[in-house]
């Protein structure tokens, strides 16, 4: 990718530096502080990640202190009782993560790669807005319709004794998750080169046949960055998993567990900070959550940069 | 003998399959906003709108949290444009290709990827507590000014580098200097791109719930808010509110108050691609 900005304008080749005209200089007072406040601005997003990181650290890390390993790492998680076991919400955060990007995964691709290789424009006139408006759905819209619609329907359809599993938390949030996958996936599609598609239908392959063998292959990176992002979005998702999944803090031993009520991190920081009294152990270790859902975020999105920037240098050597 | 399954044969089972799946997509949300629509429109009436909910919430109207939504995009708007468009700008037009510039676009990616809730702890924690905003507009609103950032950065951006480079050497040569060439060419030729991003980032603002709960949102307000330092009723809070935390609301409320937060919502989505299509329309370059 060239960069086209400023400074490749401004900062010529060094050796014809000396005949090359130079832009005017930036001598007024009001264009040097504008200048100025323009940079600090630039450092802003670094600024804002650090006070994050700083802040967590500030109000969650005590809990360490004060919450024997014991209880923290224990299975229990009451914490009236003084019972701050963060276990059964984080394996309930993954039960959920893991079942949601399932779906999504799988219907989020096929929706790309329909939209990309297959639909006429006429039918992704209709796709893309819908598509655009389920990424605009409000989380709490989600979980209403959970509530509503989804669970009573899942209650009597697989005969449970509630609707409100992390079965229902997992649909909703994997449908939510598609626009996601969606839209990135279906960039990394069309940026694949038309000569590939060429070359494969010349050599006798089926369109299908390309689009496994060849396009997706070639859009593999960015596929997989859509992924990435998606599960993001799905483990930190909190008023629909909030409002549909039941509650309840119970460690998900078997693969029943997916039918029966779990808690994740997210809904336990909502819905209990409330009701806690700043600066006590309950509200140190809602932080301690926080801290650990801002690592995962964390570990996420870096693995995410690291993707797309390297997608980004293998496509300068591939078409350059 | 030719098997069943011939390339034509599976081409075709598999167009269908991946069709089935983007139907199975979309299917649903066309089902869901012909349902909030409908049950929805009934709820709808001038009272509904402008009046203050009384008798547990179980009767009157939604303004304070219409108001409440209102008030908090605004807010939100005036502090996040400022310095999303500025940085924009800077990672446009002055960064330098280097480790710092690597680092900005790595905490962008990681600020964009941050869950809301964690915003909301930290809004807690910095704006509530540290700085004594208290839960109020202004903590809740710069929240999720913070939330916002990377989105309007990030299209703000693209917008600004879909700028032809000759328009920047022409304005260069023809004596202007570098913010001039940025103020009077590069930022008129970008605005639609730029307010498509601001309108996509605040449309996902004005619908979050989790990073206001602690910082702002409240449960039930008897009087409208008077200054920024005032906590408020917002329409995401007050539909989870409706919806899961009062006994025998009638359903006729609750999807008044859905429909009422998708319109504004979608409006805002509607009103971004009208402004993207348009300028599309018109682009010379």
């Amino acid at each position: 990718m060239k960069q086209t900005n400023f400074q490749t304008l401004f900062q010529p080749e060094k050796q014809d530096q000396e005949e090359s005209p130079q832009p005017k200089p930036t001598d007024s007072l009001s264009e040097r502080i504008i200048t100025l406040l323009i940079r600090s601005s630039g450092y802003l997003s670094i600024l804002f990640v650090s006070l994050i990181c700083i802040f967590l650290l500030k109000e969650g890390m005590p809990a360490l202190l004060n919450v024997p390993p014991a209880s923290l790492f224990g299975m229990t998680w009451y914490p009236i009782e003084g019972y701050f076991g963060i276990l059964p919400l984080i394996l309930g955060s993954l039960l959920i993560t893991v079942s949601a990007v399932f779906i999504a995964v799988i219907f989020g691709i096929a929706t790309a790669v329909f939209m990309s290789e297959v639909a006429p424009n006429w039918i992704n006139e209709i796709l893309k807005p819908l598509v655009e408006i389920l990424a605009g759905f409000p989380s709490v819209v989600l979980g209403f319709i959970g509530i509503l619609a989804l669970s009573p329907s899942l209650r009597i359809l697989l005969n449970l004794p509630t609707g409100l599993t992390a079965f229902t938390g997992a649909l909703l949030l994997g449908w939510a998750a598609i626009p996601t996958i969606v839209s990135v996936s279906e960039d990394a599609l069309n940026s694949v080169p038309r000569s590939y598609r060429e070359a494969s239908l010349a050599l006798g392959a089926t369109p299908w046949q390309t689009i496994w063998g060849v396009t997706l292959q070639a859009a593999r990176s960015g596929i997989l960055t859509g992924v990435m992002l998606g599960i993001g979005r799905v483990i930190g998702e909190t008023m629909t998993v909030m409002m549909v999944t039941g509650n309840a803090p119970v460690i998900p031993a078997s693969l029943d567990a997916l039918f029966m009520p779990v808690r994740t991190m997210t809904a336990t920081i909502a819905s209990e900070m409330g009701e806690v009294a700043k600066g006590s152990t309950h509200y140190q270790v809602l932080f301690l959550i926080g801290i650990i859902l801002f690592l995962f975020s964390l570990i996420i999105n870096t693995v995410v940069f690291v993707i797309s920037s390297r997608r980004l240098s293998h496509s300068d050597r591939l078409l350059s | 003998m030719t098997s069943f399954f011939t390339p034509q044969r599976k081409q075709q089972a598999g167009f269908i399959v991946l069709g089935i799946a983007a139907l199975v997509v979309v299917m649903p949300i066309i089902v869901i906003l012909i349902y909030v629509i409908q049950a929805g429109l009934p709820a709808l009436s001038w009272e509904f709108l402008s009046t203050m909910p009384h008798n547990g919430m179980r009767e009157g109207g939604i303004l304070p949290a219409i108001l409440g939504t209102i008030y908090l995009t605004l807010c939100t708007a005036l502090f996040s444009i400022p310095p999303g468009v500025a940085a924009a700008i800077y990672l446009a037009e002055y960064a330098p290709d280097n480790s710092w510039t690597r680092a900005i676009r790595i905490a962008m990616t990681n600020l964009a990827g941050i869950p809301s809730v964690v915003y909301g702890l930290f809004g807690l924690g910095l704006f509530v507590i540290f700085l004594q905003f208290g839960t109020s507009i202004l903590s809740a609103s710069l929240t999720l000014s913070i939330m916002t950032l990377p989105v309007i950065i990030s299209t703000a951006e693209q917008a600004i580098r879909a700028v032809p480079t000759h328009f920047r050497t022409v304005s260069i040569s023809l004596g202007a200097s570098r913010w001039e060439t940025i103020h009077r060419i590069i930022l008129p030729e970008s605005m639609p791109g730029i307010i498509t991003g601001i309108i996509l980032g605040l449309e996902r603002a004005a619908g979050e719930t989790a990073p206001i709960l602690f910082t702002g949102a409240t449960f039930f307000l008897p009087r409208l808010p008077h200054s920024l330092m005032d906590p408020t009723m917002a329409l995401p809070y007050h539909l989870f509110v409706v919806s899961t935390q009062v006994p025998g609301m009638p359903v006729k409320i609750q999807y008044g108050t859905v429909l009422v937060l998708l319109a504004f919502v979608l409006t805002m989505n509607l009103s971004a691609a009208v402004i993207r299509s348009r300028a599309r329309a018109r682009r010379k370059w």
